[in-house]
């Protein structure tokens, strides 16, 4: 359940070479010697993805307990149920809303990240290293190091600073309702911003200079060649970053888990901590699959605008 | 030795100074049982353990013997997944039910059948800081603190603290991640109006508003008027309690020993009686016998006699501040020596335990639900009216949840 961090980075465009009937699959018998190579992994997926959803679903539709004892089935039962929980809504609206806060300041610091490592002569790997090395760290280490620097009870290193400064500290970094959402979207940006900055820098390095230079050439200056060139240029990479990100954002639970533990008055708390409270708080965990199931809409959704955006990026690279 | 030992295992959640002291416990009873293959395992204090002991139980393969808070007892599927105690295999290793306050002993009784031996009660107290506390008037002449009684008194206890140290007198904890403390110092104010959450069967709601909104607005007033700090959570109190920053700390007596191996000037005693009965909110550790599908023999009878063993040693147990359950203690010369630990030992009679709910207890739905809306009252987001409305509704939906490890019944 780590936030932000889809395992494998997709390039832009290598989506696009995946399409079509290519060479490879004329040969009946390249497909044959292709499963006996993806065997291991469909073993794997089947057993830890395909499995766990399947079960899922069916313990969605009965009482299950975490005991695993006596269960009988309920048909929608659960589904009505959390239809009708307003935790359920709070709950999803704080994922939500965690998407939309976060997303924005995650892509942007992302791309002028990108374009600042780009552009900068200067110990390049430094600038590098420092924005990607955080995304690194293990989100259990980044909600501590986090807290200790905005601790709940006016202890912290942040209280501490404007202390010294003078200032009332006071401010509920994870206390206040007004507050802790955002504490937890700055973490979580200085946390995974490395992800997003990497796969704008590698977009930018792909540019081609031709297309500068021509441009100098007719007297563009740097700001209208960023604004013509550069930007145009990243506009499939961004599609990309937004929707791996808002898929990343709604897995929110690491960070408030540790830090909040969903507070206060669970105005952070995430459906995913929802789940996990219904499940293990509560016990029961085929409601628990129920409302998650709910939630696994709200992705299938985002995917597939995903999957349409990235199918219109190919249709217009074929043309 | 080895094959013809018998094989005891033993699972527990304690851990801290807790913990240590189980250990020294355990040491002693292996030591006095060579015939005895002790097995003890810590698990992780909370919702993990209760999932791992219910699992195993749900399996019929647990271990012979466990810890549980009583509270949680009836959500814990007894019969289902815990075993009920022999009585007559008790009182051969000599355990008496006379041994235990009555009530204690009742709530590990569920249908006529014993399902748990109380090992101590953990209620909530009253820490003082006795320098402080001297500094501002409020001790005896024998360095006791003077008796205060009703919330006149014990707010004017803290403001003169508070003129001494210029900050706060009283650390509670009042909001943090799954944070409770709002919830027992909630239960331990309303329950000394003579409030009740629920029914006898917790099956209904029973909470008088009149009574409820006295407790909350007096909860609202400690923070509104810098008598106790607004923002701490739960490290945060031992924080600035164990700091000697403040006067007062309103927690679980379990603290007992993290104060004392600082060298803090302090003491203990019981939760002053602010609305007319003496009453704190408390849970309790008990012996529980995990569901084993061949419970018998020589395991079943070393459980029982362990479990006799270890309630007849607990002056090592009430080192970590809790009241042995096991009344006889109480009157050995090496716990009313244990100071500040024996000072409030007569509040066993008067400890309040949450309704025998499926969802009440220690670490339970209840506590972790009630915990976050009545942190609200406390820092100030929400109004005492509000957080009962609130708290009344999520009682609500939780009675009309059917208890998922009830079974048919």
């Amino acid at each position: 359940m780590t936030a932000t961090a889809p395992t494998t980075p997709v390039p832009p465009g290598r989506a696009a070479s995946r399409t079509g009937a290519g060479p490879l699959s004329a040969g009946r018998r390249w497909t044959e010697h292709g499963l006996v190579f993806t065997a291991p992994f469909l073993l794997l997926y089947a057993l830890f993805l395909v499995w766990p959803v399947l079960l899922g679903l069916k313990m969605s539709l009965g009482d299950d307990n975490i005991a695993g004892t006596d269960s009988e089935f309920t048909g929608l039962d659960n589904y009505a149920e959390a239809l009708r929980d307003p935790e359920v809504w709070s709950s999803l609206w704080n994922t939500v809303w965690f998407t939309l806060l976060s997303t924005v300041p995650l892509v942007v610091t992302g791309l002028v990240l990108a374009l600042l490592a780009h552009h900068l002569r200067v110990v390049r790997w430094l600038w590098r290293l420092s924005w990607f090395a955080p995304f690194l760290l293990p989100s259990g280490v980044v909600g501590l190091l986090w807290l200790w620097m905005i601790y709940p009870s006016d202890f912290g290193l942040a209280d501490l600073l404007l202390n010294s400064l003078g200032l009332d500290p006071g401010i509920g970094w994870l206390t206040d309702t007004r507050y802790a959402m955002l504490s937890i979207v700055l973490t979580t940006v200085w946390w995974t911003v490395g992800f997003n900055f990497l796969l704008y820098l590698a977009a930018l390095q792909a540019t081609p200079r031709h297309l500068y230079e021509a441009a100098e050439l007719d007297g563009a200056g740097a700001w209208r060649r960023l604004v013509h060139i550069t930007l145009p240029m990243l506009g499939r990479t961004t599609a990309v970053v937004v929707v791996l990100q808002l898929l990343a954002s709604l897995k929110i639970f690491d960070q408030v888990y540790i830090m909040t533990g969903g507070g206060p008055d669970e105005s952070t708390r995430p459906i995913l901590q929802y789940v996990y409270e219904a499940g293990f708080t509560g016990y029961r965990i085929g409601y628990a699959s129920a409302v998650s199931y709910v939630f696994f809409a709200l992705i299938v959704i985002v995917s597939l605008i995903h999957l349409r955006i990235t199918r219109r990026f190919r249709e217009e690279t074929a043309k | 030795m080895g094959a013809d030992r018998t094989r005891l295992r033993f699972w527990h959640l304690y851990g801290g100074g807790d913990g240590v002291n189980m250990q020294t416990m355990l040491d002693a009873y292996r030591a006095a049982h060579p015939e005895i293959a002790l097995q003890a395992s810590t698990l992780q204090w909370g919702a993990p353990y209760y999932t791992k002991l219910g699992m195993a139980g749900a399996g019929g393969r647990a271990p012979e013997v466990a810890a549980l808070h009583l509270a949680r007892l009836p959500g814990f599927g007894p019969g289902r997944l815990l075993d009920p105690f022999d009585l007559d295999l008790l009182a051969e290793h000599g355990l008496d039910r006379k041994d235990f306050p009555a009530g204690l002993w009742r709530r590990g009784r569920i249908d006529g059948a014993q399902y748990a031996v109380p090992l101590d009660t953990h209620p909530m107290v009253l820490y003082y800081n006795t320098d402080i506390c001297g500094k501002a008037g409020l001790l005896e002449a024998d360095g006791k603190l003077k008796p205060v009684r009703g919330t006149e008194e014990f707010t004017a206890a803290l403001r003169a603290a508070g003129k001494v140290t210029g900050r706060p007198a009283l650390a509670v904890e009042t909001l943090g991640a799954g944070t409770v403390g709002p919830w027992r110092l909630f239960s331990t104010l309303y329950s000394q109006t003579g409030g009740t959450l629920l029914d006898e069967r917790a099956t209904r709601i029973t909470i008088d508003d009149g009574k409820a909104l006295t407790a909350l607005r007096f909860m609202r007033r400690l923070t509104e008027e810098g008598l106790a700090h607004r923002r701490l959570d739960y490290n945060g109190t031992v924080g600035v309690f164990g700091g000697g920053e403040t006067a007062f700390l309103l927690g679980g007596e379990w603290e007992v020993s993290t104060f004392a191996n600082l060298g803090l000037p302090f003491s203990m005693t019981r939760v002053p009686n602010l609305f007319g009965h003496p009453t704190a909110q408390a849970d309790s550790h008990c012996f529980v016998l995990p569901h084993q599908r061949d419970r018998g023999g020589e395991s079943d009878e070393a459980a029982h006699a362990f479990v006799a063993w270890m309630l007849k040693n607990t002056v090592e147990w009430a080192k970590g501040g809790h009241v042995p359950a096991y009344l006889p203690t109480l009157e050995k010369p090496g716990y009313l020596e244990l100071e500040p630990q024996s000072e409030y030992r007569s509040v066993i009679e008067d400890v309040v335990l949450d309704p025998p709910a499926w969802f009440a207890g220690s670490a339970s739905s209840m506590w972790i639900e009630l915990g976050a809306v009545l942190s609200g009252v406390l820092t100030g987001s929400r109004t005492p009216q509000g957080a009962l409305d609130e708290a009344r509704a999520r009682l609500q939906a939780l009675l009309d949840t059917p208890d998922p490890l009830g079974g048919d019944a």
